[in-house]
């Protein structure tokens, strides 16, 4: 089993530029930042003998960064996809089934050079049982389940609105985010409206980028240039590609098994996580998140975030960069939390959380389709 | 709204019963015959305890308005605002659809309002099963 900061991240960077990059494409963005994270690392393709992404498949990448892997994850399970990919590589090292792992995501989201997206089959589930109903694009989709949580728990627009000017609060600290200005709750209700209830601002950005990082075990991490940033605990699941199919609308079944998982495996409670990424495609998902992870109860994310407890200055700093609702959002954000995270555990973040020792980072893909949990630490 | 431009359902093999059903009148489930696990989207084995041993049969009808968006932004075939939808069937099952007979806002569409199908015949191949408020 794979022991607890066993692995470290030894690299991690992002594209050179962030947000809108039309003279890059969609491989050529991976590879920007691939570059990057082995200048961070200094390693050399020679030196990387594991390859993970998605968006591109390994066999692109390989070929592409003239790697010769003999260890390949093509996991592709949407925007948490690179979480699973550090699960996968922790274990595949700590196995021995290769020493150094260069994950990378790049996507053009916003201009759309050269992306590997196929829409879905009319034959699939989906194609037959969701898509003829209007659905179109994930603002459509990822947003269904919210009337019933509002129901249920008492979540309110304004809670959802709050999501949103709390992580401007956090982005105005940081250069590289594409949304800096602060706004209000009232900004957030008066913007523009796309799936009521949700408003323009409570929807993520597109743009383009990418981030990759690079894994190896502690021992080799001793020796190269950066802090090692350590692999706790992970987690991972799947529950179902439908959003209509959600077993249950108020609470993310793959969120319960891939939160649990990596807290368990990390031997954590929820009182040692000193910073908090939980991928926000949309403002409802830092709800989820918190509640399903168990930093809140039920119904009460919504008063803990307007109370400020994930603010600058709160006990729970969460969504330090921004988010992908003010940072940046390629299509597949994950790994710009991860890179957050390390940042943070490295204490290079722009919006740095002073003293911070453990960082729990928390994705999902697809349309609560997936869900993939990194504890990390810069304490061996 | 010019349905036409709405991508159509293509029917499979293990879907095909239901896509009969809907332009039947009926919204055909399926129900496990060793478990009682009445089931959707289809497939000819329960999702509850593997057994292939599964019975088609036709839903009441009756559901209730489970959770829904009001789509502010064009798409093919539609014309914003309109509401895409959840209903949860009485038998269980929740299915993905739109509601129609009412006006598309939050005050026409209160969460467990009960619902009715309304079949809507595409061509001569697809039925949609909308949904619209019940009468009384
Ligand atoms: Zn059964």
């Amino acid at each position: 089993m794979l022991k607890k900061n066993e692995i470290a991240v030894v690299g991690a960077a992002e594209t050179t530029r962030l947000g809108v990059i039309p003279d890059m494409s969609n491989i050529q963005l991976h590879a920007d930042c691939a570059l990057n994270a082995m200048a961070d690392a200094g390693l050399k393709p020679s030196d990387i003998d594991g390859i993970a992404c998605a968006g591109e498949s390994p066999t692109n990448m390989a070929h592409y960064l003239g790697l010769t892997p003999k260890w390949v994850d093509g996991t592709a399970v949407g925007g948490c996809s690179f979480m699973i990919h550090v699960r996968h590589a922790a274990a595949a090292i700590s196995a021995g089934l290769c020493t150094t792992v260069l994950i990378t995501h790049g996507e053009s989201g916003k201009s759309q050079i050269g992306l590997n997206r196929a829409p879905p089959s009319r034959q699939s589930l989906m194609g037959q049982f969701e898509m003829p109903y209007g659905v179109y694009g994930p603002p459509s989709m990822f947003t269904v389940p919210v009337l019933r949580m509002m129901k249920e728990t008492g979540l309110t627009e304004e809670h959802l609105a709050t999501v949103a000017t709390i992580q401007r609060e956090w982005s105005s600290q940081n250069p590289r985010a594409m949304m800096k200005d602060l706004c209000s709750v009232d900004d957030v209700l008066n913007s523009r409206m796309i799936a009521w209830p949700f408003r323009l601002f409570m929807c993520c950005l597109v743009t383009d980028g990418g981030g990759a990082l690079i894994l190896t075990s502690a021992d080799r991490a001793k020796d190269m240039p950066q802090k090692p940033v350590y692999i706790m605990g992970t987690g991972e699941s799947v529950e179902t590609p439908m959003i209509s199919q959600m077993a249950d609308f108020t609470r993310s079944r793959a969120f319960r098994v891939a939160g649990p998982t990596a807290f368990a495996a990390a031997g954590i409670k929820h009182a040692d996580v000193d910073h908090l990424m939980i991928y926000d495609a949309f403002a409802h998902l830092p709800i989820y998140g918190l509640e399903d992870l168990g930093f809140v109860g039920r119904g009460e994310a919504g008063p803990f975030i307007m109370e400020r407890n994930t603010a600058p200055g709160g006990k729970l700093p969460m969504n330090t960069n921004g988010g992908g609702l003010s940072y940046t959002h390629t299509g597949m954000y994950g790994m710009f939390a991860l890179q957050e995270s390390v940042r943070q555990m490295r204490g290079t973040a722009p919006a740095q959380v002073k003293g911070a020792k453990i960082s729990v980072c928390h994705g999902v893909g697809g349309m609560f389709a997936a869900s993939g949990t990194i504890v990390f630490t810069n304490e061996a | 709204m010019s349905e036409s431009k709405r991508p159509l359902p293509q029917p499979t093999p293990e879907t095909k019963h239901f896509w009969e059903g809907t332009k039947a009148g009926e919204i055909r489930l399926q129900r496990c015959d060793d478990c009682a696990n009445v089931y959707f989207p289809p497939r000819p084995f329960c999702p509850g305890c593997a057994s292939r041993n599964v019975s088609v049969f036709a839903a009441s009808g009756k559901a209730r308005l489970f959770s829904y968006v009001i789509h502010h932004r064009p798409a093919p075939g539609f014309t914003p605002p309109y509401a895409i939808a959840v209903v949860e069937l009485e038998e269980g099952p929740r299915l993905m659809t739109n509601i129609v007979g009412c006006p598309q806002t939050p005050e026409a569409l209160p969460l467990d309002m009960a619902l009715v199908p309304h079949f809507e015949k595409m061509n001569d191949d697809i039925t949609l099963p909308l949904f619209q408020p019940a009468k009384g």
